[in-house]
């Protein structure tokens, strides 16, 4: 018997991990893997509420939410591949024009 | 009382790959503690007795979009992240901003006065009920986020193809 609490302070925990890599990573892909991290906290609540009320549709969203992340991993990274291409680097700090 | 040795274990890798992720600066042992912390997570899924969600957390998360990502790394051949100064306002008031927060949120979450627990297996998520909410109730999203990864691979495609191979359309000849 885990307190419902429990799981939502590791839910916490890890959002608060990936906003923290938001702010201080400077690598672009580190930035994105921190999306992916808050994605997965948010993931855990949904789960652990869906378990206390007893409504299966908060893991019918979990799902929803994977498919969205697995869309956005896709597209992101072919974003990064082309800004790798027209900038070289992977600095977000380098990466400061809107135009090529 | 195994039940809660079962989620101290799985939550401290958890915690442990994200802090991890943190501070690693090559971002291919990112990548690799952020595998740890989803299949850990997906252990806890199965705790909490959402089988469909863990066996999606490992197959879609720590499979497809982690061999996307390491995979990105190899290709760009990304070495360890160089250190600029960056915005000093992200630094300055959003690091102390995210910590407040979290305490705050944590300060309550274990300061409720009717804590209830969660038994193992509480709810049962197994595929059947899943698929059938996700295919009568949920049909519309459904479909339209399978419109959605059609559109999200077509656009990386496009963004990930070189400029000149779109410009110039089909390749006739092969070079």
């Amino acid at each position: 018997m885990v307190p419902l609490s429990y799981y939502l302070l590791l839910g916490g925990i890890l959002f608060v991990c990936g906003v923290l890599g938001f702010l201080i990573k400077r690598n672009i892909i580190t930035i994105f893997m921190s999306i992916e991290l808050m994605l997965n906290g948010v993931n855990l609540t949904f789960v652990a509420f869906a378990a206390q009320w007893h409504a299966l549709s908060g893991q019918v969203f979990v799902f929803f939410v994977m498919v969205v992340a697995a869309a956005e991993a896709a597209v992101g990274l072919a974003i990064i591949i082309a800004v790798y291409r027209t900038r070289e680097t992977l600095n977000v700090d380098r990466v400061n024009l809107l135009k090529l | 009382m195994f039940h809660l040795i079962l989620f101290l274990f799985f939550g401290a890798i958890c915690v442990a790959g994200a802090i991890n992720l943190l501070v690693q600066s090559h971002p291919i042992n990112s990548a690799l503690s952020l595998i740890a912390v989803m299949a850990s997570l997906a252990a806890e899924f199965l705790l909490l007795g959402a089988e469909f969600v863990a066996a999606v957390q490992v197959i879609v998360y720590a499979g497809a979009v982690m061999v996307l990502f390491v995979i990105t790394i190899m290709l760009l051949n990304a070495g360890s992240e160089e250190r600029t100064k960056g915005s000093r306002i992200a630094i300055l008031i959003g690091v102390p901003g995210v910590t407040i927060g979290g305490v705050l949120v944590a300060w309550t979450l274990l300061n409720r006065p009717n804590a209830q627990t969660v038994p193992i297996g509480a709810l049962k998520g197994d595929p059947g009920d899943i698929a059938r909410l996700l295919f009568h109730q949920f049909l519309l999203p459904f479909e339209v986020t399978s419109v959605l990864i059609l559109i999200a691979i077509m656009g990386a495609v496009v963004l990930a193809s070189r400029p000149e191979a779109v410009a110039r359309g089909p390749r006739k000849d092969a070079e």
